[in-house]
């Protein structure tokens, strides 16, 4: 992550590109963009050394928002193509921006695996339950018996849980927020940045053409009656719950927190939790492979000179011929 | 000496159950017969499975440089007892099989006429050397391969200082204590064929030969790793499969010394995808992969024409389709690769036909990539993928990269100051060879976007009709300014007489035995030459349509089952093929079935010969 060296400070808007939206009116994809903006600038990373990359969907096409570098993939492939940006320059801060049939749908095989690296990057998965770019068909999100207002029946396959496959899978920094909770959204990807490691925050996002069920307004609703009405969507750090693993390497605090974060996320309730549920520090794959590879902690592989003046290759076979050399 | 005997050429099989060092006894015999100043050309076969299934090396050696093997066997090598029941009648007369008493019966093999069988007693030479030793019998047992290479090399005359030698350039550093009983078990070998005293009859003969040039022993997964570490690569992905993970392993034996990133990706779509985000940010970055796994990668070789990624992918073809024969040879994608990912995205598609083009061609591929910024793709095959073959060290006097248009941190200062600029660089610039300068993420004042869907000159989605007109033909353009770019003799080359009467078309590594056949048939009367191409796309229209249009009979020579060249040629020249030759059994051509098969396609006016032989 490197930060703002420039004398002036970079705000919100300096992340935004000229480009308008083609979101539809009310889509929570504008409110996640914007707090991408707002946690960057809190940050002060500059522009350029900002990678935003996105598969194919309605989210996907956020880094077209964005004034960083922008990739804008192939449906379900966001993360290996944001995972060779982020092996191949580890200073820069990469950021995911998918869907859920992106992410949990077509590309669950990078999804689970890109735990197991825990590559530092964070990945924003727009959860709306449906695939929106294509017009309302369920996503892997939505509860087996839903209607969504395009599906001609209700959906007849389950729900994946993404947070409880994250933390499985070794995703460092595991958080659910909400679009529209712009204070902690902004915060939570804020905290998922800077984590060192693989963070994941799956947001929920109304999208008001295509979920009729999850509507900004239901997220909106308290439930319950009289003095126990609460509002629907509730911070679980606000009430107390802290997924940090202080010390990785006490084991026993650390089976502790993972039970503790799975039975919270698994425990069934009227409300919705918001919040981080898993974090701990794991060494990452770029750590793991320095001691292996000590260059490649030198210097990242995209800035190592490739030749001479000349264009006279720099590398040297001398000593690996000596393996076929026979005379 | 009778006055019959044969002095360095010899064709020695050596088979047996795979994971018993098949494999390490070809190596062992290629690198004694290298030091001794010979060449040599070990074809390998084995079956997709680990323990057990059927393999074998044939090594073929000549005093001259070799490109191909032949098909009679002068000597058989067996320990156990399956592999001589496929290969015993492929032994010539005058020939003989090493066999192993125990388990075999020569006279239930279907033996020709004229050849000795000799057998072996290995149980009883493996218990002396154990004694000899003071080992466990367990802990010979595995030399049971060393003790038959021993015996073969007896067969041959071939002085022994040179295998101890070749042991010693295996077993180096901890491993260097397993020379002298190695050493031993060769020598048994040696022995066991003396007492027998066979040798001297057997009319073959392995001399070294005094002048010995620098060489080298390798297979074509090192060669080409070698041109990418060369080229500067240092971002490899790879997923497992034969052969082409031979590759990647080796990789990242050697990724340490040269600071190459190689990741194991969890399938072929996360390897492409990984290679071309990592190319985004300037590092020179390849996978390989082979064919059920090139078809993985159709989407992200699309994606990276579309946004002009630099990106090498290497597929290393073998039997087809579906998983076909997995570990077995052949050329039959070259269609696909020529069409791969929907619409008519741009690549450039090499396809090298010996080691040394094997090392080039993946050194071009990355200066390719980056001069004309599309993915390259370079189809290899099983056959020399696999070989163990006697080369000498590459050439790498003329190899100089070329990294084409880029944009350096200093002009993007000045672009900054310019008042048109509005923050962002225009990496798709219209320019009159298609080609526009790449900034790489990462670099200040080089933003842009990347999109898979058509886009402006800086990368934002954009419908616009004129625009789509201009990108089109921005990104086509380009294939025509690789076609003049890329130097005449990497494209296509002809062998043998200028106007030969008939010219023999082939790719890839069929161009080995084409090329050892072809002074055979000019011997024979016949007036043939050889045209190999090594540019599929964009194609070399002019000059392949000159030569084909000179020879009155043109035969297309591949290892598909519908000449899948041919076809390529006619739909860019307009030009046919007057005879096909073809082969898919998944075994590779041989200098005598090509000799056989071209000869008799221009006698006896056949269309299409289909070919069969080997197992
Ligand atoms: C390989 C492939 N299959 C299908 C599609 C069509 N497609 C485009 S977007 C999309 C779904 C997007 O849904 P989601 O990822 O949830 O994102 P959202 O639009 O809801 O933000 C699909 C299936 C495609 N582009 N590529
Ligand atoms: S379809 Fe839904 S997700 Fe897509 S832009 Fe419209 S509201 Fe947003």
């Amino acid at each position: 992550m490197a930060t703002n060296v420039q004398n002036k400070p970079l705000t919100a808007r300096d992340y935004k590109s000229d480009l308008l939206s083609d979101w539809c009116p009310g889509c929570g994809d504008f409110g996640i963009v914007a707090a991408l903006q707002g946690a960057l600038a809190e940050l002060q990373i500059p522009q350029h050394r900002v990678a935003v990359v996105g598969g194919v969907g309605c989210s996907s096409k956020s880094p077209h928002l964005m004034q960083t570098y922008g990739i804008h993939t192939l449906h379900g492939r966001p993360v290996p193509f944001a995972l060779g940006v982020a092996l191949a320059n580890p200073d820069l801060t990469v950021v995911v921006t998918g869907g859920d049939g992106d992410g949990y749908g077509i590309g669950s095989g990078h999804f689970m695996n890109a735990g197991r690296r825990n590559v530092d990057m964070t990945y924003l998965v727009y959860n709306n339950e449906v695939y929106g770019l294509t017009k309302g068909q369920a996503s892997p999100t939505l509860a087996y018996g839903q209607q969504t207002k395009s599906l001609p029946v209700p959906n007849v396959q389950e729900r994946v849980d993404p947070l409880s496959l994250a933390i499985c899978s070794g995703y460092t920094f595991v958080a659910r927020s909400y679009a529209y909770n712009k204070k902690h959204l902004t915060e939570t990807i804020k905290r998922a940045i800077q984590h060192p490691g693989m963070a994941i925050v799956d947001i929920l996002q109304p999208c008001p053409t295509y979920n009729d069920l999850h509507t900004k307004e239901w997220y909106d609703q308290s439930i319950g009656v009289g003095a126990t009405q609460t509002p629907r969507v509730y911070d679980i750090e606000a009430e107390g719950y802290c997924g940090k693993v202080n010390n990785p390497k006490d084991a026993a605090e650390w089976e502790r927190k993972e039970i503790a974060a799975l039975t919270k996320i698994r425990t069934p309730e009227d409300r919705i939790a918001v919040g981080v549920y898993w974090e701990v520090i794991k060494p990452t794959f770029m750590e793991r492979l320095y001691p292996l590879n000590p260059q490649l902690k030198e210097r990242a592989v995209c800035l190592a000179p490739l030749a001479d003046n000349a264009g006279k290759p720099l590398a040297n076979l001398g000593n690996v011929y000596e393996e076929f050399r026979v005379s | 000496m009778t006055n019959t005997e044969t002095v360095n050429h010899f064709s020695w099989t050596i088979g047996g159950p795979q994971g018993t060092g098949v494999d390490s006894s070809a190596i062992l015999f290629v690198r004694a017969c290298a030091l001794a100043g010979l060449y040599c050309y070990g074809k390998r076969e084995y079956e997709s499975t680990i323990k057990g299934g059927h393999s074998y090396t044939n090594v073929r050696v000549s005093e001259t440089f070799i490109n191909s093997h032949v098909d009679p066997i002068h000597l058989f090598t067996a320990y156990e007892k399956t592999a001589p029941l496929v290969h015993a009648p492929a032994i010539t007369p005058g020939g003989a099989l090493i066999y192993d008493p125990k388990v075999t019966d020569p006279a239930q093999l279907g033996l020709q006429n004229g050849v000795s069988a000799i057998a072996i007693p290995y149980d009883e030479l493996l218990n002396e050397l154990a004694a000899e030793l003071n080992q466990p019998l367990a802990k010979v047992m595995i030399m049971k391969n060393t003790l038959a290479v021993g015996a073969s090399l007896a067969m041959v005359k071939f002085d022994p200082q040179y295998v101890e030698a070749a042991l010693k350039g295996i077993f180096t550093d901890r491993k260097a204590a397993l020379v002298p009983m190695n050493m031993r078990a060769v020598e048994k070998g040696y022995e066991a064929i003396e007492k027998l005293g066979v040798a001297a009859n057997f009319p073959y003969r392995l001399e070294a030969r005094p002048d010995n040039p620098e060489r080298l022993v390798m297979s074509g997964t090192s060669a080409v790793a070698l041109g990418k570490v060369k080229a500067g690569c240092k971002f490899q992905t790879y997923y497992p499969i034969t052969p082409a993970s031979d590759e990647s392993v080796y990789l990242e034996s050697i990724a340490a010394e040269f600071g190459m990133n190689v990741v194991q990706c969890e399938d072929e779509i996360a390897s492409a995808c990984m290679a071309v985000g990592a190319a985004l940010t300037g590092v020179r970055a390849a996978t390989s992969t082979s064919c059920p796994g090139f078809g993985l990668m159709a989407e992200g070789i699309g994606w990276a024409s579309m946004n002009e990624v630099p990106v090498v992918i290497v597929d290393y073809q073998r039997g087809t389709p579906a998983t076909g024969l997995p570990t077995r040879h052949e050329q039959a994608d070259l269609l696909f690769t020529a069409f791969i990912s929907h619409g008519t995205p741009q690549r450039i598609v090499v396809a090298p036909g010996t080691m040394a083009e094997y090392f080039e061609d993946a050194f071009n591929a990355f200066n390719y990539a980056e001069q004309y910024q599309m993915p390259v793709l370079m189809l290899t095959d099983k056959c020399l993928a696999n070989n163990t073959m006697t080369i000498h060290p590459f050439d790498e006097s003329k190899l100089v990269i070329n990294r084409g248009k880029l944009v350096s941190d200093e002009e993007l200062a000045r672009l900054s100051q310019q008042p048109e600029y509005q923050g962002v660089f225009k990496r798709y610039a219209f320019s009159e060879d298609g080609v526009s300068p790449r900034s790489f993420v990462g670099q200040e004042h080089g933003i842009h976007w990347n999109a898979g869907d058509e886009h402006s000159e800086i990368g934002h989605i954009w419908e616009d009709p004129e625009n789509r007109i201009k990108m089109m033909q921005k990104r086509q353009k380009k294939l025509e300014t690789a076609l003049k770019g890329i130097p005449q003799d990497k494209q296509f080359k002809l062998y043998g007489p200028e106007n030969a009467e008939c010219t023999v078309v082939v790719w890839g590594s069929t161009l080995g035995p084409l090329l050892d056949a072809l002074p055979i048939l000019n011997s024979d009367g016949l007036s043939v030459n050889v045209l190999q191409l090594r540019l599929m796309v964009p194609f070399p229209v002019d000059g392949v349509s000159q030569i084909l249009n000179r020879a009155k009979i043109k035969v297309g020579f591949e290892m598909n089952n519908t000449g899948q060249l041919a076809k390529l040629i006619r739909m860019e020249t307009g030009i046919a093929m007057d005879h096909m030759i073809l082969k898919y059994t998944g075994r590779p051509v041989s200098e005598t079935e090509a000799v056989a098969a071209v000869r008799d396609v221009m006698k006896q006016q056949v269309k299409e010969v289909v070919l069969h032989y080997g197992y």
